[in-house]
């Protein structure tokens, strides 16, 4: 039990700089959401049943235009479309759960999914399952209540908190500089950033995609290039 | 129940959802069972997390640019806290925080 107990506080103190940045961009999320018409209902349903950061802030758009349900399909392919990859590197991780694992597949966000992958961070926890569980489930509390928030109180509250959605961005950057820090092999960090600057040069908002393809081609071709050395 | 704005709306909601779902479900649909998961699938699993952390980090700031001070010295400051405050200390609450607040208080105050 005490494990347990100990397994739910790390994942907490984990997700803590998610808390702040869900909370922000969640609230955002409901405030225009609401000038749309869209009232707190419509911000508790999407953020519990899509929940995914730039995924929602499109449909807005997409809900008041009402667009098609074939092209609001495609548009999701778009948008989500790097999350067709991230499962690849949790199906060890993620083998066993159980019934919860449909729930952990539903909530795979980048946050949660740089979470998770961060193995320094959960360093200490006993039963890895229920942390990875605990973490999903923490980060999609944040986001539903920072969405339902938004939505609620709308334009009314302004308090400045510009500036606080950076908190995401530190986050990525620290799991990245730990990532850096724990191995030798630094290949496929650098891939990662070069092919990002060189896909937000082209392409600006829409680097998502060709960055992925990018870092897969780049990644395929090292494996061949290089068939001795699999620890890269 | 006629076919009105508000059915359509929750089936949009429905529908993305369900694709956002697909999506994040893909490999584990493909990979799951009795069937051994290629080494090859298992090599991209290890070095994506590298890659796709690196990318996420770059769209977090593609809105950077150096058409003015305040379009880029906020987020390359704040970033160097980030780091540095790691590499010294290795405690990410501490390196995050300390990174937020530096990048709120510049953007809020001398930018």
């Amino acid at each position: 039990m005490m494990t347990r107990k100990n397994d739910a506080k790390k994942a907490f103190v984990a997700t803590l700089p998610v808390l702040a940045g869900y909370l922000a961009l969640g609230f955002g999320f409901g405030v225009l959401l609401s000038t749309k018409g869209f009232g707190a209902i419509w911000a508790l349903f999407m953020s519990v049943t899509m929940f995914g950061g730039s995924m929602q802030y499109a449909a807005v758009d997409f809900l008041a235009d009402e667009i098609s349900l074939v092209s609001a399909a495609v548009m999701t392919l778009i948008i989500n479309a790097r999350h067709l990859f991230y499962g690849i590197s949790l199906l060890d991780k993620y083998k066993g759960v159980g019934a919860k694992k449909i729930y952990m597949i539903h909530a795979l966000t980048d946050e949660t999914y740089s979470l998770v992958c961060s193995d320094e961070i959960a360093k200490g926890v006993e039963n890895k399952h229920f942390y990875y569980f605990l973490i999903s489930l923490f980060d999609h509390i944040y986001w539903i209540a920072g969405c339902t928030l938004g939505a609620v109180f709308g334009t009314n509250v302004s308090f400045n908190s510009e500036g606080i959605d950076f908190v995401l961005t530190a986050l990525f950057l620290t799991i990245f500089v730990e990532q850096w820090m724990s191995s030798k092999n630094h290949t496929s960090a650098i891939i990662g950033v070069v092919a990002a600057v060189v896909c937000t040069v082209i392409f600006h908002d829409n680097m998502l995609i060709p960055t992925m393809v990018l870092i897969l081609v780049a990644l395929v071709v090292l494996r061949y290039v290089r068939r001795d050395k699999h620890d890269l | 129940m006629t076919y009105n704005s508000t059915l359509h709306c929750i089936l949009l909601v429905l529908v993305m959802a369900v694709v956002s779902f697909l999506l994040r479900a893909f490999p584990f649909i493909l990979f799951s069972g009795k069937r051994e998961t290629p080494k090859f699938v298992i090599y991209l699993g290890k070095v994506l997390p590298f890659a796709i952390i690196g990318m996420l980090v770059v769209y977090c700031v593609k809105d950077m640019n150096f058409t003015a001070v305040a379009n880029f010295l906020p987020y390359i400051i704040a970033g160097a806290v980030v780091v540095v405050l790691h590499v010294w200390r290795r405690n990410t609450l501490l390196s995050i925080i300390a990174g937020t607040l530096s990048y709120m208080a510049l953007v809020q105050f001398v930018f």
